[in-house]
């Protein structure tokens, strides 16, 4: 399998006063499709910056990220926006649904947001729903949803425009061991199904045994990688 | 994504009725306090506009406005008709005086004599009465905001009062524009007011004149003061004069000034913060978007759709506050008998809602451009 991203010497440093924190010391990494990957460790070992990197919303201090063959930080801004909306998808923690629209509204934003008539575009979403069995919660709002399907709507957000990247910030965090677990079916199943790149970034341990591959970072360091759990998790 | 915009904000009820709210408010302020104040303004000019017939007046030199009267002798009169240009001119008493109802109460009347022949002066619609009727002896016909105030049951006409311990009959009722100093107006014909009038050598206040067809009146106004030594205004000049005369000497221009900024203020601090807090609100669903892949110029036109709507459904609710306070205030109270709202005033209004939009649009804007997409990570 072709390696889908690939990450060479980035480093990223944060300003802080007059001075500046380096939170990711030369990362060098490649990601292939069809491998759910995972990227676990403490908290404020420089994951989320490093998968922010990744999903191009975050401009490195040094280095390179190609993903899919396209050097993303060499784009203009506008380019960049365009790379994301048609190569990635996203899904967050705490879901980030807008509250006023339907789950199938939800589900269609990305594909308004590229021009898409709202009518099919809410349509798709729909459809989407109904292969993640909530077709019958399509018409509610984000409120009126459990956690567990707040999450299958923000997946289906995540797809529905057919991305070739996923990236997942904590899926499972906000979710009980059950609705977790049927999440990350869910998206192993669908993600993966249509050589997808999956990155997910977690330290939910209950999920561990779904990874085809785990990366462990420490103080902004790749400190594991490999197909078992790391020690410490 | 105008309309996803439009339904992030309706969706949240109570900051869309709040930001309504201000936007609706402000407006009620701007318009209604401007529509106040201009037609306040407008009543300086009522006395002029009333005498459609003439086209200039002449008075002292040193007269200013048709509610200051300063009295000129009475061959002024002659001395006017006699000026090339002048088709007619007709004299005008406007005096003070008390008159006594039949209660037995004083009541400060403003009497206005007009010409016996010609009844120039005179409003140009009666309520009740017949103009003609005004030959009658001692014959008055009293303004209908008058006639409510000093009759409140009705029975104006046919009642006798004492105007200056003189015998009056009030023999009409008149519509007139109420003046700037909302006294009842007593109109009778020349020859009567002299006797109404306390006694001195003059008591003529203007004579009205017209200029002849194809002679500018400003020049016509120009050759009076010349051959008379007097002051000669056309009505559009005299008009204006009322006007300026309360705007230079009240504290109502600076009031209404101040009422129309503290509207302005309180609009842009109510919508300002309600959309301050939406924005706030709703920020990590913006970084969600522009992590998706929405581009600043696509958020920036759904913040726009988001303040146009507020502006416009705002602006419309306050117009038409405006409208039904005005509209009810006037059919309820003589207070604003005659008001009306120039269509300037709507439009200022629009241009301060659209300010106010821009301004806090802007504001609310820049948080959200700030906003980092990798936040919505942290």
């Amino acid at each position: 399998m072709s390696a889908a991203i690939r990450v060479a010497g980035i480093v990223k440093e944060f300003p802080v006063g007059d001075a500046s924190i380096r939170v990711l010391h030369g990362i060098d990494t490649e990601v292939r499709s069809g491998v759910l990957t995972y990227l676990v460790g403490e908290s404020g070992s420089g994951k989320t910056t490093l998968i922010s990197i990744i999903a191009g919303i975050l401009y490195p201090t040094q280095g390179r990220v190609e993903v899919f063959g396209t050097d993303i930080y060499t784009l203009s801004d506008a380019d960049l926006v365009r790379f994301r909306l048609a190569t990635i998808g996203f899904i967050f923690q705490q879901y980030n649904l807008l509250p006023t629209l339907t789950a199938a509204e939800n589900a269609a934003v990305p594909l308004i947001a590229a021009g898409m008539k709202r009518a099919e575009a809410v349509e798709r979403g729909r459809a989407l729903l109904a292969k993640l069995n909530i077709a019958d919660q399509a018409d509610k709002l984000p409120r009126q949803l459990s956690g567990g399907q707040q999450q299958r709507v923000a997946i289906a957000r995540a797809l529905v425009h057919e991305p070739r990247l996923v990236v997942c910030d904590e899926p499972t965090a906000a979710l009980d061991a059950r609705s977790g677990r049927t999440v990350m079916d869910l998206l192993r199943e669908v993600a993966l199904a249509s050589e997808r790149a999956v990155i997910i970034v977690t330290h939910d341990n209950r999920i561990f045994d779904l990874a085809d591959r785990i990366l462990a970072m420490e103080d902004g360091r790749i400190t594991h990688d490999g197909r078992d759990v790391p020690k410490d998790h | 994504m105008g309309w996803i915009a439009i339904r992030m904000l309706t969706g949240d009820r109570v900051k869309f009725l709040g930001l309504l709210f201000g936007v609706a408010f402000s407006t009620l302020l701007i318009t209604q306090q401007l529509t106040i104040f201009v037609n306040l303004l407008l009543r300086g000019a009522a006395p002029v506009n009333e005498v459609s017939t003439a086209n200039i007046w002449v008075m002292d030199r040193s007269g200013r406005t048709a509610d200051v009267t300063l009295p000129l002798p009475s061959t002024a009169l002659e001395r006017v008709r006699g000026v090339p240009g002048v088709v007619w001119a007709a004299p005008l008493i406007r005096a003070g005086a008390t008159v006594r109802t039949p209660e037995g109460d004083l009541e400060p009347v403003s009497v206005v004599g007009i010409d016996d022949a010609s009844l120039i002066g005179l409003p140009r619609r009666m309520i009740q009465g017949h103009p003609d009727t005004l030959a009658d002896p001692d014959a008055v016909f009293i303004d209908d905001v008058g006639s409510r105030k000093l009759f409140p049951n009705g029975g104006a006409v046919g009642t006798r009062l004492e105007l200056n311990d003189q015998r009056a009959v009030v023999r009409g009722i008149v519509d007139a524009d109420p003046s700037f100093t909302s006294t009842v107006i007593l109109y009778t014909r020349y020859s009567n007011a002299l006797n109404y009038v306390p006694g001195s050598r003059n008591r003529l206040s203007f004579v009205l004149a017209r200029a002849a067809d194809g002679q500018e009146s400003k020049a016509v106004a120009e050759r009076i003061e010349r051959a008379t030594g007097l002051r000669a205004r056309t009505n559009t000049e005299f008009a204006r004069d009322g006007v300026q005369y309360i705007i230079d000497n009240t504290g109502i221009p600076i009031n209404f000034g101040i009422t129309v900024a503290l509207g302005f203020i309180v609009g842009v601090a109510i919508v300002g913060l309600t959309f301050s807090l939406f924005i706030r609100d709703n920020i990590k669903q913006f970084g969600a978007l522009k992590a998706i892949g929405v581009t600043n110029n696509k958020i920036r036109l759904m913040v726009a759709a988001q303040s146009g709507m507020v502006g416009l459904v705002g602006y419309g609710l306050g117009i038409l506050m405006a409208t039904l306070f005005i509209f009810g205030g006037a059919s309820g109270s003589d207070a604003f008998k005659g008001f009306f709202t120039p269509w300037q005033i709507p439009v200022i209004t629009a241009v301060v809602t659209i300010v106010m939009i821009l301004l806090t649009g802007f504001v609310a804007l820049r948080t959200v451009l700030k906003t980092e997409p990798a936040e919505v990570f942290r």
